[in-house]
């Protein structure tokens, strides 16, 4: 139905034209105006509102269960470590001659919190290595690393060898017994393997023997080395599981009445 | 996978995404909630369990019992297991993961069928069964794994109250001075550069023992100090050795 114009107001209910020198409050944006205006701003140089959407708004195929959360909790694992790992660096001084251990009791007796983030640091290990086996256990037994999804499987594998290595450089950071001993042992077993097996473990120690360097050396890798390779390859899988799409549990049957929808096959 | 089968997985899996939700906000909902109780786990087990630093690292110790963190248990209970077989030393700590790691990165590409379901994929689920309980097992083991500074051998039952006392007090003298550096007592131990000593009180007199502990041939150190400032524990070690029959 076609709309009627409204009557006319009478003249005393019509707002007033604003007189000129008073203030303006018409060019004032409301907040969410100004949201919209910053997000504008951005999105003009960038062009991300595109990629976010294309992150966020996919579609998971129907029948996703609590089993597909364990990526996820993995990734959030590790950001803790990573937070709590920074604070810890903070204080701790990789320093062979007395002063990791000394830093480390700092920690534990003396900073703010400081047993505790170490003690969420520690335990955090445990818990981003049992995430990730039960992530690659939940992807293993859906036949989730089949076709497309090959290379996502082996980017994932590299990134549980990378979180073990992690464990292993961590282990002698406190640079209490336990950690001295295990590493001299976890060191010397890496020299028995074939081909690069020597050089790693030379590598590992900075030379033929655990020595003054070494320390610095596993924490040099602990901090920076294999962090960064773990985000890079997060990245990458996460592009991955984004381009690919999530795996439908394999029980999940397909209606034989409903087609594909090509435009959504095309565009991904 | 050949490629109409290939075709068929990218048919029917757009169809089932076509189906299903938006990751924001159904999927992120989910996974906030698991982040959740991943933090609360990690804070919950940090109050409990908190951070404990050992004993300050010492170089010059060579008694000290190297322990892994529990997600390397498994590997070292197979170096431990293996320890008393040179030969396959090297084939059991790094041979067996390198492969098993080999395998695990080409899963891919030789597991090729496109059967999805576990239960279709005897081959599968039996490799899986199979690691996780291999997995498993060694990694109980090696937490159990009693130190090898220690001697798990019973007394003998013909033994006397007073006997089996010595026998007990006297073991733990002999995880105390590492004597199990060298001696194998038993099923611990190492073989060599001593003599084993698991049938020691058959060949020397009690005397004899003793003299030897306090006059031993080198390099093995003398017990002369452990022999005067603490007699009792002197006693105890050679009444326990004198009781290895």
């Amino acid at each position: 139905m076609p709309r009627l114009p409204a009557p006319p107001l009478p003249k005393v209910l019509q707002p007033k034209p604003p007189r000129p020198g008073d203030e303006e409050n018409g060019n004032v944006l409301s907040p969410v105006e100004a949201g919209i205006t910053v997000v504008d701003w951005l999105d003009e140089r960038t062009s991300l509102s595109p990629g976010l959407r294309w992150l966020l708004w996919r579609k998971v195929p129907r029948g996703i269960n609590w089993a597909y959360t364990l990526g996820s909790a993995t990734l959030f694992a590790f950001l803790s470590q990573a937070v709590t790992g920074v604070f810890l660096a903070m204080y701790y001084r990789p320093d062979p001659a007395g002063g990791a251990y000394e830093s480390m009791r700092y920690i534990n007796d003396d900073v703010f919190l400081g047993k505790f983030v170490h003690g969420m640091h520690k335990w955090g290990a445990s818990v981003m290595v049992i995430l990730i086996f039960l992530h690659m256990g939940r992807v293993f037994l859906y036949g989730a690393y089949k076709y497309p999804r090959e290379l996502t499987w082996i980017i994932g594998v590299t990134l549980l060898i990378l979180t073990l290595m992690m464990g292993f450089t961590g282990y002698l950071l406190p640079f209490d017994q336990k950690a001295y001993w295990a590493s001299v042992v976890g060191v010397n077993i890496n020299s028995g393997g074939p081909f690069i097996g020597p050089f790693l473990s030379d590598f590992l120690r900075a030379g033929p023997e655990f020595g003054a360097t070494t320390l610095s050396r596993f924490y040099a890798i602990h901090m920076l080395l294999i962090p960064g390779a773990i985000i890079a390859l997060i990245g990458l899988h996460l592009y991955l599981v984004t381009k690919l799409g999530i795996t439908a549990p394999p029980w999940i049957k397909v209606d034989n009445g409903s087609e594909p929808d090509l435009v959504q096959r095309t565009e991904a | 996978m050949n490629q109409a089968e290939k075709e068929t997985y990218l048919r029917e899996y757009s169809i089932l995404k076509n189906e299903g939700k938006p990751f924001f906000p159904y999927a992120v909902a989910k996974d906030s909630i698991m982040a959740a109780i991943v933090i609360f786990v990690i804070m919950f087990l940090s109050l409990m369990f908190g951070a404990e630093l050992g004993p300050k690292a010492d170089p010059t110790t060579t008694t000290y019992v190297p322990r892994p963190d529990w997600y390397f248990f498994f590997l070292f209970e197979v170096l431990r297991v293996m320890k008393n077989v040179p030969v396959f030393t090297p084939m059991a700590t790094i041979g067996v993961p390198t492969i098993c790691m080999i395998l695990l990165f080409l899963l891919p590409f030789y597991d090729r069928s496109p059967e999805r379901r576990i239960e279709r994929r005897p081959v599968a689920l039996s490799a899986a069964i199979f690691t996780i309980a291999a997995m498993a097992y060694l990694t109980y083991s090696g937490a159990n794994t009693g130190s090898p500074n220690s001697v798990d051998m019973k007394p003998p039952a013909n033994l006397t109250a007073a006997q089996k006392q010595t026998f007990t007090a006297g073991a733990l003298v002999v995880g105390q001075s590492g004597c199990l550096a060298c001696h194998v007592i038993g099923s611990n131990g190492n073989n060599g550069p001593g003599p084993p000593l698991t049938k020691i009180g058959s060949k020397l007199p009690p005397a004899a023992i003793a003299s030897t502990l306090v006059n031993p041939t080198a390099p093995m150190p003398s017990f002369k100090s452990l022999a005067q400032q603490t007699p009792q524990k002197f006693q105890n070690l050679v009444g326990f050795l004198s009781l290895l029959q």
